[in-house]
C-alpha cells in the first residue's frame, strides 16, 4: 500500500512539475555584467529583467511566466556563441535571442537562422537586417544605425537652419576603428554628395584611451560639426579631449552608445552641453514607477544602485523586454492565449508587432519609447529618434518630437545591401505577399 | 611648423603618463626578473579602490594614503602566497603566475567595489593653458603639464631609492640573480616584499592620473598596451628608460597619427608603437637602456 503511495505521490509530483513546465517561457540573459563593457550590460539586462519580473507579478502573459537564465560574456563574441549553444534549448529551448553586442550578434546570424530563433539587435548589428526578406530572424528594432546616421544629418541640418544650409560645412566623423564605427560611412558618404558637405573621417584605434592626435587634427580642420561614434571609454575620452582643445561640447552629437551616464560621468564637467542620439526620451514615467513601488518594493529589483532605475541603459533594456513581451503577447493572440509560444510563433510575434500610443499608454510608457510596427519587409518597424543633452546633472531631450531621416534613401540601402548578402549566400528572398 | 610643434609636444606630454604606467613594470623585473602582467589590474584596482572610499565619503585625502595602504598589503601578500613558492623557478612560471594575478585582482576589484564607470575629480583642470593658446595658438593642457611634473618628481625618487638605499642595491643584487643574492645574505622575501609595494604606490599614482584624465573605469587595465612598446624601447630595468622612452613613443604615435595617419586610412596610432619597437628591437634587443647581458658558454 505505501509502494503504491509513492508512486502517486511520485506521478502527482512530476504531473505537477510538467504543468509549471508548460506555462513559462524562457529567454536567455546573455549579458556581460564584469569587463570593459559592464556598466552597459548590467543596466541594460537589469532593466529587461526587472520588466520580465514585474510582468509575471502581474501574472505573467495571458498566465505564462517568464523565466530566464543569464550566461556571463564579458563582451566577448566567443563567449557570446558558447552562452547561445548552451542555452538554446535550455528550459524547453529559448524563444528569442539579444545579445546587445554587434559582435556576437554576427557570430549568430547564420546560427538564429538554422535554429529558427528570433534574434533582436535593438539600435545595433547590421542596418540591412531591416529587410526581413532576406533576415527572416533578425530584428533590428526602433532603429538601425543607418537609420541614426540619416537622422543625425537631418538633426544637424536642422540645427544649420535647413539642409540646404549643410553646403559648405565640415563634418567630422571621429569612430571606432571596426566595424561599429565604420557602420554609418555610407551613409554620411551618400549625405555628404547630395547635400555638398565635407566629411572628414577620422579613425580612432581600440580601445582609445589617447585621443591627443585625433583631437588636433579636429582643430586643425576646423569642423562645424563632430559626429562621435564611439563606444566605452571612448567616449568619455573624447570628451575630455575635446575640453583641452577648446572643442564646444554642443557641437558633439553622439551615436546613442555614446549617450548613457556611464559615458558622461567619468568626462565630469568636459561633458556639459554634449548631445547623443536616443530612442528613449529621458525622464520619468508610469512604467518607472510601477518597477519602483513593485519591483523594488519586493525586494526583487535587479540593480544593486536603485539610482540608477530610469537611467538610459536601463530604460532601454526596459525597452527591449516591453518589445520581447509584445511580441510573444501577439503570438499569443494568434496561436493561443495562455499557452507557451515555440521560437517560431514568437518569430511571427516580432514580424507582426504593432505597440501604438494605445498600447504605449497601457503600459505607462507613452513618449518613453517610439511607436514600433514591424512587418515582413520591414523588422525595424520605426526609424525615429531623438536628441538628448547632458546639462551637466541629467540628460533633458532637446527634440520635442521623434525624428527620422530620408527613409527612402535609407530603405534603398537596406534593400541593395540585403539583396547583395542574399547573393552572396544564396538566400532566396521571401514573397512577402505570401506571408500569414 | 607651429602645428608640429603642438602635435610634438602633446606627444611627449602623452608620453610621460605612458611611462607613469611603465614604471611599475620596471620596478617588478628589476627585482624579480618577470614582466609582470598584472601592472594593468593593480593601476585599475588602486585607482577603483580610491575612488571607491572617496564615494564612501572620505575626503581623497583620507581615500589615497588608505589605498596606499591596501596597495602594500596587497603587494606583500602577492609576494607571500604568489612569489615566495616559486623562487629559483623558471622565468616563465613567475611570468604565467603574474597573469592568473592579473585576472584576480580585475575580478576582485569589481566584486569589492562593483563594475559602474566613475568620475574623479582631483582638482586639477583639463583645459588648455590660455597664455600659450592667446600667445602661441597652442592647446597644451595645463593636467598634462602637471602629470609630467610628478612623474619627473617620482622618478628622480626611484633613482635616489635604487643607487644611494641599501634597499634599493639588494634589489639590483637580487634581480641579477636570486640565489646568489640569497647565498650573501640579502633577504629576497623581503625586498620583493618592499618593491612590490612600491609598485603599488606608482600604480596608484598612474590610476590616480589617468583616472582623473578619463574616469576610474575597467579600460584602465589597457593601459598595459601603451606601456608594452616603451619597455621594449627603453629597457626593462631602467628607470630612467621607461621615461626616455615613453617620451618616444608618445611622441611618435601622435606624429606618426596626425601626418602619415591621413595617407594609410588613420587609426594607426594603436600599432604604430609596436611596429618602432620591433624595429628597435633588431637593432638593440636591450632597449636604449637596459643592462646587455653577455653570458659566458
Amino acid at each position: 500500500m505505501n509502494y503504491i503511495k509513492t508512486v502517486l505521490a511520485v506521478l502527482a509530483l512530476a504531473a505537477a512539475a510538467c504543468s509549471a513546465y508548460a506555462q513559462e517561457q524562457f529567454i536567455p540573459a546573455i549579458d556581460y555584467r564584469v569587463g570593459p563593457y559592464a556598466a552597459g550590460g548590467s543596466g541594460f539586462f537589469g532593466g529587461a529583467i526587472d520588466y520580465m519580473t514585474l510582468v509575471n507579478m502581474n501574472g505573467g502573459i495571458n498566465g505564462v511566466k517568464l523565466i530566464w537564465e543569464e550566461c556571463e560574456t564579458e563582451y566577448n563574441a566567443t563567449r557570446g556563441v558558447e552562452c547561445y549553444e548552451r542555452l538554446k534549448k535550455a528550459h524547453g529551448g529559448m524563444s528569442l535571442v539579444e545579445p546587445l553586442s554587434t559582435g556576437i550578434a554576427y557570430g549568430l546570424l547564420d546560427r538564429v537562422g538554422q535554429d529558427k530563433i528570433p534574434m533582436t539587435t535593438l539600435g545595433y548589428g547590421r542596418s540591412d537586417a531591416a529587410d526581413g526578406r532576406v533576415f527572416p530572424y533578425v530584428f533590428p528594432l526602433i532603429t538601425s544605425y543607418w537609420s541614426q546616421a540619416a537622422a543625425m544629418i537631418k538633426y544637424l541640418g536642422e540645427k544649420a537652419g535647413g539642409l540646404d544650409k549643410l553646403k559648405g560645412k565640415k563634418i567630422v566623423h571621429l569612430y571606432h576603428d571596426s566595424a561599429f564605427g565604420k557602420e554609418p560611412i555610407p551613409v554620411f558618404e551618400a549625405f555628404a554628395k547630395q547635400l555638398g558637405f565635407e566629411l572628414i573621417k577620422i579613425p580612432v584605434a581600440h580601445p582609445g584611451l589617447e585621443q591627443q592626435a585625433q583631437w588636433l587634427q579636429i582643430r586643425q580642420a576646423k569642423p562645424d560639426y563632430v559626429i562621435l561614434w564611439g563606444w566605452g571609454v571612448m567616449n568619455a575620452t573624447a570628451l575630455k579631449s575635446a575640453q583641452r582643445n577648446g572643442f564646444p561640447r554642443e557641437k558633439i552629437l553622439g551615436v546613442w552608445w555614446a549617450g548613457s551616464e556611464e559615458d558622461v560621468i567619468p568626462a565630469g564637467a568636459a561633458a556639459k552641453g554634449y548631445t547623443t542620439m536616443t530612442f528613449n526620451t529621458p525622464g520619468n514615467y508610469p512604467l518607472l514607477d510601477e518597477i519602483r513601488k513593485k519591483v523594488y518594493g519586493a525586494g526583487k529589483g535587479n540593480l544593486e544602485d536603485k539610482a540608477r532605475i530610469g537611467s538610459v541603459y536601463h530604460m532601454r533594456g526596459i525597452t527591449a523586454a516591453v518589445l520581447w513581451v509584445e511580441a510573444i503577447r501577439r503570438a499569443q493572440d494568434k496561436f493561443g492565449k495562455g499557452k507557451v509560444m515555440t521560437s517560431e510563433q514568437v518569430r511571427w510575434g516580432f514580424e507582426n508587432l504593432n505597440v501604438d500610443d494605445a498600447r504605449l499608454k497601457a503600459l505607462g510608457a507613452v513618449g518613453m519609447m517610439p511607436t514600433v510596427k514591424t512587418s515582413c519587409l520591414d523588422h525595424e518597424g520605426s526609424g525615429a529618434t531623438k536628441v538628448q543633452q547632458w546639462d551637466g546633472a541629467k540628460w533633458k531631450s532637446i527634440s520635442p518630437n521623434w525624428l527620422t531621416g530620408d527613409k527612402a534613401m535609407i530603405r534603398k540601402m537596406v534593400e541593395e545591401s540585403a539583396a547583395k548578402y542574399a547573393a552572396e549566400k544564396k538566400i532566396t528572398p521571401r514573397d512577402c505577399s505570401k506571408e500569414g | 611648423m607651429q602645428f608640429f610643434f603642438e602635435v610634438l609636444i602633446a606627444g611627449l606630454l602623452s608620453g610621460v603618463m605612458y611611462s607613469l604606467v611603465a614604471l611599475g613594470y620596471v620596478l617588478i623585473y628589476k627585482a624579480s626578473g618577470v614582466f609582470n602582467f598584472a601592472q594593468g589590474a593593480m593601476v585599475f584596482f588602486a585607482a577603483l579602490t580610491a575612488v571607491g572610499l572617496h564615494d564612501l565619503g572620505l575626503s581623497l585625502w583620507v581615500a589615497v594614503p588608505l589605498t596606499m595602504a591596501v596597495m602594500v598589503v596587497l603587494g606583500l601578500v602577492t609576494e607571500r602566497i604568489v612569489l615566495r613558492p616559486l623562487v629559483a623557478q623558471p622565468e616563465i612560471t613567475l611570468f604565467m603566475a603574474t597573469i592568473g594575478l592579473s585576472f584576480f585582482i580585475e575580478g576582485l576589484a569589481q566584486a569589492i567595489w562593483g563594475a559602474n564607470v566613475r568620475g574623479l575629480d582631483l582638482g586639477i583642470d583639463d583645459v588648455p593653458l590660455e597664455w600659450l593658446l592667446d600667445h602661441a595658438n597652442m592647446a597644451i593642457s595645463q593636467f598634462d603639464l602637471i602629470a609630467a611634473a610628478i612623474a619627473a618628481a617620482m622618478v628622480a625618487a626611484l633613482a635616489i631609492f635604487f643607487s644611494k638605499t641599501k634597499i634599493g642595491r639588494a634589489l639590483r643584487a637580487v634581480a641579477d640573480d636570486h640565489q646568489a643574492a640569497l647565498s650573501v645574505g640579502i633577504p629576497l622575501h623581503h625586498v620583493w616584499g618592499v618593491v612590490w609595494a612600491v609598485a603599488g604606490f606608482v600604480a596608484l599614482v598612474s590610476g590616480l592620473l589617468w583616472g582623473a584624465r578619463n574616469g576610474v573605469q575597467f579600460s584602465l587595465t589597457f593601459l598595459a598596451l601603451k606601456a608594452l612598446p616603451v619597455l621594449i624601447l627603453g629597457g626593462f630595468t631602467s628607470v630612467p628608460g621607461a621615461i626616455v622612452g615613453g617620451l618616444i613613443i608618445g611622441a611618435s604615435e601622435k606624429l606618426a597619427e596626425v601626418f602619415l595617419g591621413p595617407y594609410v586610412g588613420g587609426g594607426i596610432d594603436g600599432w604604430f608603437p609596436y611596429v618602432l619597437a620591433l624595429l628597435f628591437l633588431l637593432v638593440r634587443p636591450e632597449g636604449l637602456f637596459g643592462e646587455k647581458i653577455i653570458r659566458r658558454i
